[in-house]
């Protein structure tokens, strides 16, 4: 790999692609060479498609490599979820957000690897083998995403499209060390995506640089008539908040009296300050304990689980249930239970009700705030084999992140901190009002480009 | 919502009503997580939710639905519907006689 | 009256009826599933249940249900949603249905029969399922699935247990027919399953006010007859358990039309639980006063309202009205008809009573409605016989001698002449003997004995 044309953001590729600097196809070759020579160890695919080297692609991303998660549907392409209940699947139709990126003359490259069903923040619950981090291969890359935030790490893709439900594309970036971005709830069409809550599932960019996940972005986003859960919203040109001034903002800091954070919430102090020197007004903010959203995520997600699992019965396509992992059938067990007759008002509703009050309280909070940040994560990447026998190992490991899963709420995370000795990174996470998007490519942006976090910038 | 421990006999009536097989020993370990989750989230017991409405989808949207017109596009051929099907027989999908039906 | 008397039927009806939309209720393949060229071709990874697939609502199928409910007296909900209904089949891909649960489109209606009113609980709409074939292939028992009918739109019309008869029941659904076919949103082809009928029937003692305790539901029941039979069946059958001293199962129940029994089909003594919640993937819906009221404003007049205004407008017989009112004839040309008439100052009723004796035929275009107007007049009044003032006559003797109508239709004609003189022996006047034979012919030939 002489050229490195793989270490390429998506915004750099572009570019040169245009100014024919390179070819897609060299490109699209170095990614390939490196995913030969990474991914046996690193396990973040499950599928690599290898007819891309010679096709030509029309539209404005002119070819660039991107991966997707393995719950997004591409007609005629294996497509797991990392479960065996799905391993011969070839669906016969594609997703929104793989026909607008093709249609934007993306090369869909291959399906990165995930906890199955999405059910996990540790991509170690795959039924194809657990993904490391790129970082340091003794850790786990996070989830449920980790194959598309190690994909990203390890410049085997150009730039990903993960999926969220509670902390699935941030908390694997804030432990691979790249960008996470989990849009709106409603901004991105979910239509084409193996389903896990669908109240709360929302896909978007997983990348190298701020810049490349708003650029991602302005083609992912948009009204479907397939998704009547996506908004009517305009899309704006996200491209155009990068390089703005964050002078007078108001930022809040959230969690730093939750026990247990001192190490990762030191960082966060630091970021503050970078914040500060940028121009914007730093405040402590109080908010509903994130303790309590652990109850209304788990429930609402495990009883959505439950349901939106129940049409894989082996009759239509598939294999049948037997083949689902613990993992899956604890959460479908568990979510059945909580809907059940007797027990539906004391879990579901009770669920539901304190959703409501995390949305006042974020209201609140965005009447005094314009953002709001927190540590992504509460703590480093864990090694290998940290999930066995953890019944609720994601749930408590996205714990500052579910609060604005399950209100909706868009956010972004990114690089903060990295520790020479494990070489392992903490991420920022930072918080807007819903279709705020603007506001965190402006800050994110700026925080990014004042640090040094950032493994591709300035090399 | 205190905190209980879960039978296996609970969790064999939930696995027949979530139509998830489960081993004997799956059943233990599914008990104990049982316990475990249910341990965790029983903090939600003690908020006072007596007036707060619940909400089942954030994004406020009301009245989307479509006009009554088909759509070819979308429809599938045959073959393509029954491409992935284990069990095919003269068009139709295919699966063992259910005894009684279940509604 | 049966020995059943001391027991009263207490029967709600519960009614599946599928909306004749061009598309499905959650998708845009094409709803025919009775004209499908073959299975599974109009499907989609929508109503296939496929991963990643996602409803989207048909906006004409929730204003048709809306509009059923204001035609039966309903109030409707303003706010509205979808609910899942969970359960394992394998004719419902997604392992549940799409369906309303607390808060259905519409709510307290009430149907008028002759015998009483019966109130409507409530009116949802849901999807359909798929179909089940049974079948032997290499001799192991399968099921074949077609879902060429899966998510086709529903509508549930549940009814108070205001039920008291097996007739009041038929009545009641055919009534219900009669509606959802003039409001042309369903054809209601009983036989291929577009509607499908489910009685709720118990006993209780004539004299008591509480409801009784037990409830037994017959299912599969695709005729009107049938319906009747099964009901009469059923009361039977409950009847005799309670007067020895039992209560009769919670369960379910089929009816074998060849058997004319009911049988049992499966406990029903712990109820499914369907872990009902809100739909996440389809949003709510809010209706403005005003939307309700423009759809209530484009109701077509409905078969009673219709019979009531020519009672009213023509002086004409309540039964002749109600009869017409949901015939095979067509409106326009009906009300054409009566308005011509009227006009010429005819006696409307008597045409009215000529249509409904098959005396008058309604012809299918308007241009010809004033033809067939004046060729009836001058059968009346340039023949010598009053059709109209006879023909009861000419019945009573028929009646009263079933013997030699029965030679005559055995081909011994000249019997014609013994009934002729019959009539004529009750009539003042003499008629012309010719048109007098051939309305005792047409008479004979009209009854359908």
């Amino acid at each position: 790999m002489t050229n490195n044309l793989q270490r390429l953001t998506l915004a750099d590729y572009v570019a040169g692609i245009k100014a024919k600097q390179f070819t897609a196809l060299e490109v699209r070759r170095a990614v390939h060479e490196t995913i030969a020579a990474k991914n046996s160890q690193l396990n973040a695919y499950v599928t690599v498609f290898d007819q891309h080297l010679t096709k030509t692609y029309e539209g404005q991303l002119g070819g660039a490599p991107i991966t997707l998660k393995d719950n997004i549907l591409i007609k005629g392409e294996r497509t797991t979820a990392s479960s065996h209940v799905l391993d011969k699947f070839k669906p016969p139709y594609s997703a929104t957000v793989y026909q607008k990126l093709k249609q934007a003359g993306a090369a869909i490259i291959g399906k990165t690897n995930m906890d199955a069903w999405a059910h996990g923040s540790s991509t170690e619950t795959s039924d194809y083998g657990r993904t490391l981090n790129p970082r340091n291969p003794e850790f786990l890359p996070g989830g449920s995403s980790g194959g598309s935030a190690a994909a990203v790490a390890a410049d085997m893709t150009i730039a990903a499209v993960g999926t969220e439900t509670a902390g699935s594309i941030r908390q694997p970036s804030a432990w691979c060390g790249v960008v996470g971005l989990k849009p709106t709830y409603g901004r991105v069409s979910r239509y084409g995506i193996v389903a896990m809550a669908s109240s709360t599932d929302s896909p978007g960019p997983i990348t190298k640089t701020v810049e490349d996940s708003a650029m991602l972005l302005n083609y992912v986003a948009g009204q479907d008539p397939h998704d009547s859960t996506t908004a009517p919203n305009a899309v704006p040109d996200y491209t155009s908040f990068l390089g703005k001034s964050i002078k007078g903002l108001k930022v809040g800091v959230l969690y730093q009296d939750v026990a247990g954070l001192e190490k990762v919430n030191e960082q966060i102090e630091h970021a503050a300050k970078v914040l500060e020197k940028l121009g914007a007004t730093v405040t402590r903010a109080h908010a509903l304990d994130p303790h309590f959203a652990i109850g209304v995520y788990t429930i609402v997600q495990r009883a959505e689980v439950s349901s939106n699992l129940a049409r894989y019965d082996g009759i239509r396509f598939g294999n049948d249930r037997s083949f689902f992992g613990s993992e899956a059938k604890r959460r479908i067990m568990l979510g059945t239970y909580t809907l059940a007759k007797g027990y539906a008002e004391k879990y579901y509703l009770t669920a539901q009700k304190v959703r409501t009050l995390f949305i006042n309280d974020f209201e609140q909070l965005f009447s005094q705030f314009d953002v709001l940040i927190h540590p992504t994560s509460p703590g480093f990447a864990k090694k290998t084999g940290a999930t066995e026998g953890e019944a609720m190992f994601g749930e408590l490991e996205d714990m500052l992140l579910e609060p604005s899963s399950v209100t909706g709420l868009p956010g972004i995370s990114l690089p903060c901190y990295h520790d020479s000795q494990t070489n392992l990174f903490l991420g920022l996470n930072i918080l807007a009002p819903r279709f705020r998007e603007d506001l965190l490519i402006s800050v994110a942006d700026a925080f990014e480009k004042a640090t040094n976090w950032n493994t591709w910038r300035n090399r | 919502m205190a905190a209980q421990n879960f039978t296996t006999q609970q969790v064999k009536h939930i696995a027949a009503l979530a139509n998830v097989p489960v081993s004997v020993e799956e059943e233990r370990a599914i008990a104990s997580a049982f316990s475990e989750t249910l341990t965790v989230i029983a903090n939600l017991a003690t908020i006072d939710t007596s007036t707060v409405e619940p909400t089942a989808q954030t994004t406020g949207l009301e009245n989307v639905w479509r006009e009554d017109l088909v759509t070819p596009e979308t429809m599938l051929s045959q073959i393509d519907a029954l491409a992935n099907a284990p069990a095919t027989a003269q068009g139709y999908f295919v699966v063992k006689r259910i005894l009684h039906h279940d509604q | 009256m049966t020995k059943t008397a001391a027991y009263q039927l207490v029967c709600g009806l519960e009614i599946h009826a599928e909306l004749k939309t061009a598309s499905k209720m959650f998708c845009g393949c094409k709803n025919d599933p009775f004209h499908a060229p073959e299975p599974n071709c109009y499907t989609c990874p929508v109503c296939l249940g496929l991963p990643g697939a996602l409803p989207v609502a048909n906006k004409k199928a929730i204003e048709w249900t809306i509009k059923l409910g204001l035609a039966l007296g309903c109030k409707i909900n303003l706010y509205s949603k979808f609910d899942r209904k969970h359960y394992f089949y394998p004719d419902l891909p997604k392992g549940y249905q799409i369906s309303q649960y607390d808060l259905p489109f519409c709510y307290d209606g009430i149907l008028e029969t002759s015998t009483g009113p019966v109130k409507i609980t409530r009116i949802h709409l849901e999807e359909d399922t798929g179909k089940l074939l049974h079948k032997t292939i290499n001799g192991e028992k399968v099921s074949l699935i077609d879902f060429n009918r899966s998510s086709v739109p529903l509508v549930e019309i549940v009814s108070e247990p205001d039920i008291h008869s097996a007739a009041q029941a038929k009545e009641y659904a055919k009534k219900m027919r009669d509606i959802l076919r003039a409001l042309e949103i369903a054809d209601c082809d009983m036989e291929q399953g577009g509607m499908r009928l489910e009685a709720n029937t118990s006993l209780k003692e004539s004299t008591a006010s509480d409801l009784p305790r037990y409830k037994v539901e017959v299912k599969n029941i695709n005729s009107f007859r049938f319906l009747e039979q099964a009901i009469i069946k059923e009361i039977e059958r409950q009847s005799e358990l309670l007067s020895a001293g039992q209560t009769p199962s919670q369960e379910t129940r089929g009816y074998n039309p060849e058997t004319g029994e009911t049988f049992a089909q499966r406990s029903k003594e712990s109820a499914e639980d369907y872990r009902y919640f809100p739909d996440p993937d389809l949003p709510p819906f809010r209706f403005s006063e005003q939307q309700i009221e423009q759809w209530r404003e484009e109701l077509p007049e409905l078969p009673h309202q219709r019979a009531q205004r020519w009672v009213q407008q023509y002086h004409i017989d309540q039964r002749f009205a109600d009869s017409l009112s949901v015939g095979q004839a067509s409106t326009a040309s009906l009300e054409l008809i009566f308005t011509n008439a009227s006009t010429q100052s005819l006696d409307v009723n008597k045409i009215a009573s000529a249509i409904v004796n098959k005396r008058l035929t309604v012809p299918t275009s308007s241009d010809d409605v004033d033809a067939a107007l004046a060729k009836y007049q001058a059968e009346i009044t340039t023949s010598t016989v009053d059709t109209e003032a006879i023909t009861p006559i000419i019945e009573k003797v028929l009646t009263a001698n079933p013997d030699v109508v029965a030679k005559y239709k055995a081909g011994h004609t000249p019997v014609l002449g013994f009934l002729m003189g019959q009539v004529m022996r009750e009539l003042t006047t003499k008629p012309d003997p010719q048109a007098l034979q051939k309305l005792i012919i047409t008479t004979i030939e009209a009854t359908n004995s």
